[in-house]
């Protein structure tokens, strides 16, 4: 604590206006630096991935504004009391929302994710991706760790509510990212190594065995609920063309603007689901490699910061937030690459598109509100 | 009983998640890791695989369709060239949906620019064709169509006119019969040519010159690579991405220089107006065609343009039958013509003396048999030698020729001069005629009672009526055989070619045909002078060589196409106009040093041989053998074409349906010649034009 004031006061003296604003913005440097420089090479790829489109780009452009001051000013006004005031407001408000989706979506006979607000369209299911964790945590705040059975039970039950109410959209691919940033809380909350082994077996036989049990249509089935976009050939095809614009990027790429696959529309999805397809095929490998390297510092940065966190809130949300972002990452990547099976989920913060953008910043405005609004005091 | 009350230990609970972070951390590094290890499995060992189908997939090589070769005259006059044409193409993805297609196209057939009864055939060709090619609909667009089109354009998606060569015909029917035409590929022809050289290309030899030469005429086609989309179409970037794109350039068909003489090819065509027969004329020297006229004939563009179907019928159904090429698809008894070559059978084989003389007292009998064979003069010729017999037609005089003669050594010399066999000419469709023999007859009948050889079968032969058919062909090319004393080519419509980038014409040599051998000059002479005489006063021909300023040889013909019953004598006023007798004529000239023979034939004449086949013959050769005057320049002004029968209808064409593509391309005949053909259906010998004494 003393070393602590002792680097403070020794660093103030020698601190630049940058990271003075920084300091009064609340905001952790180094990961706000890494998150900037995604930004700018995801605005520089949508541009070259949407044909060289303005239009988009400025609304790129605008989605990081909004997307940016979420994460400001979280991180500047928010407290971990507020936060924790705030976690069961949040899921419960959601959980409404999710509902009246439902809904109007049964009424409405399609499948339908947003409430149209009037002055924009806005998906319940991503306040989901940051209020379930932060239940969880809100949960196991006061109790303590390792959770017991009865904790454990009521922790399955809150991620099973969304989850439940997501697939019924039907929108599994982000049902299953709400359930996994649960289970990222639960586990990292100390969830007994022998249930995490005994599950392994236990899913994997379920999922065996209940393949082999259903009919073919009903694997059919199965397989265009998971992917209700497209039918298997169409999936395939995407999947292809995906690998194609990757694998002829070769180790350098062929250059900015000047991949035939995105260029001529043989992509799919060039400016969101796929982008990570654009940087193999115009930046190569090293560029793909870069990328995932940006990722890998800002999930090892939160993680870092997550350590830091004074109590079980804290460290769990931010532990949760850390991890869901790689959840992220490669879920997107290993289905453009071809070792996930298709998924719609977008490359966070590069792919075109402001809803995921918001989540993910906001949950960073959250990780950094928690980390810089430590008390001074050790334990 | 107790409870137990667990009380929050931080240090611990800060210890398990330091240590689920620290695990997740590592987790996190080896996925990570595994999509690096994939990207590097995509990106540098599968590089050159994704290379390459990446270039596939960006890439599309169209063909550039090569210039189809020119087909010229002697002396360089153009009878085939390419001219740019517009056409009416349709791109069905830029249409819609196939309800709107069919919209499209009915009305396109309201405004008149398409035949309502071809709008199904027109669609199943789009349908067959990929959704972003451009299909042509419609083949060639005369100026009018073209501003109604421009007036409706708007109505239309997808459609549009774009500019491709097309060939053209300068002097459409006058050379149509040796040129034949080319028309869209059919089905039929794409069984049999390569696709990779037909990419691009509409149009095919289907008749004459322009099938037999396909393959020098066709060319190589370039290629062009051609930056698509994913949906296929092609697209022009101005964007960064604007990748190098190859091209190789087509090469060009190669020009064939043709033997025939535009100017004598005018003269055949045009003295057959109005007449169903045929021209041949033939360098004797050489075998070259000089001249290959059939009448009627039709318009060779109107196939390059593309006829629509009931057009198509219209042709194949007119009685005229303009399809037929008479001049090698007729088969028609030669009458009289074949006269002197049984002349020379006759001194050949010593069974005649060029002086010996036969008494004609008009009528001919069999030793043994009451059955009098008449000739043509009623009174008789009386006192006749060879070169009178000759000159004045006299069928007594070969009524003996041939009894002395017999069948089999008359089949055998005949075939030496060609009759009964292809002469081999370069154009495709020629029939093979027919010189009868006993041996012929075994085969040819399925009744035992007919296949026996009468012996006045041998007379009836012997004045070349009965059994006996040649081709006008077959005709001019035994006569050069007699105007060349005996040697012949094989008759040929291509002496020269020029392959794209060469300076000069590659000449061809003549190609020899055999030889008739044992005929000594003397004997050539007698046969010479008789044909000769023919056109002298007294002859059969006399007329045609008044003011002649060159002598010629002749032997004139008149030739039964039917079977007059017993004690019937032809007249011609009485009889139908298509059982009237067909005039022949058969000539070289100058008789001294022959320079061209000419076979004519006219169907169903008003006249005989002398009077009708010999003034066309005349004409031919005052076009050959004078110089050209100012009135008749020779290949001038295509556009005076003589009227032809094809097309009845001036509707305009649409792009020919495959099913519509002409019988011809597909090896069958057009049509049947008029005159019989089939020997098995003739009458009896004894029945022939011969009226019979009891």
């Amino acid at each position: 604590m003393i070393l602590d004031e002792f680097s403070a006061s020794r660093t103030r003296r020698t601190l630049s206006a940058g990271t003075r604003a920084l300091r009064a913005l609340r905001l952790d440097g180094p990961l706000t630096g890494v998150l900037a420089l995604i930004l700018c090479i995801g605005v520089l790829v949508v541009y070259s991935a949407s044909g060289q489109n303005v239009r988009m780009v400025e609304r790129q452009l605008g989605n990081i504004v909004v997307a940016v001051a979420a994460l400001v000013l979280l991180a500047r006004f928010s407290t971990p009391q507020y936060l924790r005031l705030f976690a069961p407001l949040a899921y419960a408000l959601g959980v409404l929302l999710l509902i009246v989706v439902d809904v109007t979506g049964h009424v409405g006979k399609g499948a339908q994710r947003w409430l149209d607000l009037g002055f924009m369209r806005f998906q319940p299911s991503e306040i989901m991706k940051l209020a379930v964790p932060m239940i969880c945590a809100w949960y196991m705040h006061e109790r303590p760790l390792p959770p017991s059975f009865k904790d454990l039970v009521v922790m399955a039950v809150l991620i099973a509510i969304p989850t439940a109410l997501v697939v019924a959209q039907p929108d599994l691919g982000t049902a299953l990212l709400i359930a996994a940033s649960g289970l990222i809380v639960m586990l990292l909350a100390g969830l007994p190594v022998s249930i995490i082994l005994l599950s392994i077996p236990v899913l994997a036989l379920a999922a065996w065995g209940g393949w082999h049990f259903v009919h073919a249509y009903q694997r059919e089935r199965i397989l265009t609920f998971l992917n209700p976009e497209s039918d298997r050939l169409g999936a395939g095809y995407h999947i292809i063309q995906s690998q194609i614009a990757i694998g002829s990027g070769g180790v350098f790429g062929k250059g900015y603007m000047h991949g035939s696959q995105s260029q001529l529309d043989f992509l799919p999805e060039s400016s969101t689901d796929f982008i990570f397809s654009v940087i193999g095929e115009e930046f190569g490998l090293l560029g793909q490699l870069l990328l995932l390297g940006l990722y890998a510092f800002v999930i090892g940065r939160s993680l870092y910061l997550a350590l830091q966190g004074q109590d079980t809130f804290a460290r769990l949300t931010g532990g949760a937030i850390a991890l869901s972002f790689f959840v992220y990452v490669f879920v997107n990547a290993g289905m453009v690459s071809g070792i996930v099976p298709v998924v719609g989920v977008p490359l966070p913060l590069v792919s075109y598109g402001g809803t995921s953008m918001v989540t993910i910043l906001a949950g960073f405005g959250i990780l950094m509100s928690l980390h810089s609004h430590r008390k001074l005091v050790g334990s | 009983m107790i409870r137990r009350v667990r009380i929050k230990d931080h240090w611990g609970e800060r210890r398990v998640f330091t240590i689920r972070s620290i695990v997740a951390g590592v987790l996190v590094a080896v996925l990570l890791l595994t999509i690096a290890a994939r990207l590097f499995y995509l990106q540098v060992v599968r590089y050159a695989y994704y290379s390459e189908l990446s270039q596939g997939n960006r890439v599309r090589v169209e063909p550039i369709p090569p210039a189809r070769g020119l087909i010229l005259d002697r002396h360089g006059v153009i009878l085939a060239d390419n001219m740019p044409a517009y056409q009416l193409e349709v791109e069905r993805d830029q249409v819609g949906s196939l309800k709107q297609l069919r919209a499209s196209l009915a009305r396109l057939a309201q405004l008149g620019l398409l035949d309502p009864g071809d709008l199904p055939r027109i669609e199943q060709t789009i349908l067959s064709h990929r959704p972003y090619e451009s299909v042509p609909i419609k083949l060639a667009l005369t100026d009018q169509e073209m501003a109604v089109f421009a007036l409706h354009r708007f109505e239309f998606n997808g459609i549009d006119v774009h500019t491709r060569l097309s060939r053209n015909y300068p002097f459409g029917p006058l050379t149509a019969q040796a040129i034949g035409y080319v028309g869209a590929i059919g089905p039929r022809d794409l069984a049999h040519i390569d696709p990779a050289l037909y990419a691009g290309t509409t149009l095919i030899g289907k008749l004459g010159i322009e099938r037999t030469y396909e393959s020098t005429l066709h060319g190589k086609p370039g290629f062009r690579e051609v930056l698509v989309n994913a949906a296929g179409r092609p697209v022009t970037r101005e964007g960064p991405y604007r990748p190098k794109l190859r091209t190789t350039l087509p090469v060009a068909g190669t020009t064939l220089v043709l033997s025939l003489d535009m100017r004598v090819q005018r003269a055949a065509q045009e003295a057959l107006q109005g007449l169903r027969g045929a021209v041949v004329a033939i360098d004797p020297r050489n075998g070259d065609v000089i001249a290959l006229a059939s009448s009627p004939s039709f318009d060779p563009n109107e196939f390059a343009r593309g006829l629509t179907f009931k057009e198509y019928r219209a042709l194949l159904a007119d009685p005229d039958k303009p399809m037929l090429n008479r001049a090698l698809q007729g088969a028609y008894p030669p009458g009289s013509t074949a006269k002197p070559y049984y002349a020379l059978a006759a001194l050949h084989y010593g069974v005649m003396a060029p002086d010996d003389h036969i008494f004609c007292p008009g009528y001919f009998h069999l030793p043994g048999s009451s059955h009098l064979y008449h000739c043509w003069k009623h009174g008789g010729h009386g006192e006749i030698s060879m070169r009178r017999a000759i000159a004045q037609s006299c069928d007594v005089y070969f009524y003996n020729v041939a009894n002395r003669l017999g069948i089999d050594r008359m089949h055998h010399f005949l075939s030496e001069f060609g009759f009964g066999k292809p002469t081999g000419i370069d154009i495709p469709g020629e029939m093979s005629g027919l010189m009868p023999s006993p041996e012929w007859k075994r085969h040819a009948f399925k009744n035992p009672a007919d296949q026996v050889w009468f012996p006045g079968e041998t007379l009836i032969v012997g004045i070349g009526q009965g059994y006996m058919l040649a081709t006008p062909l077959q005709l001019a090319h035994a006569v050069a055989t007699i105007a060349a004393r005996g040697h012949s080519f094989v008759p040929r419509l291509v002496i020269g070619i020029r392959p794209p980038g060469a300076k000069r014409m590659i000449r061809l040599p003549p190609i020899p045909g055999p030889t008739v051998r044992g005929v000594t000059p003397a004997q050539w002479e007698v046969v010479d002078e008789g044909m000769e005489d023919a056109t002298k006063p007294g002859g059969t021909a006399w007329r045609v060589g008044l003011n002649a300023p060159y002598q010629m040889a002749a032997k004139t013909g008149t030739a039964q196409v039917f079977s007059l019953r017993k004690n019937e004598r032809y007249n011609e006023k009485t009889i139908n106009a298509d059982l009237r007798d067909n005039a022949l004529f058969i000539s070289f000239a100058p008789a001294d040093d022959p320079k061209l023979a000419v076979a004519v034939m006219v169907e169903n004449a008003t006249g005989e041989g002398g009077q009708v086949a010999a003034p066309i013959a005349r004409k031919v050769f005052d076009a050959y053998l004078l110089p050209p005057t100012s009135a008749s320049p020779g290949a001038a002004s295509p556009t005076t074409a003589p009227a032809t029968t094809a097309p009845a209808t001036t509707a305009p064409p649409t792009a020919a349906p495959p099913t519509a593509a002409p019988p011809a391309a597909t090896g069958r005949r057009p049509a049947r010649p008029l005159a019989r053909t089939n020997p098995v259906r003739r009458g009896h010998p004894t029945d022939h034009g011969v009226t019979e004494t009891p």
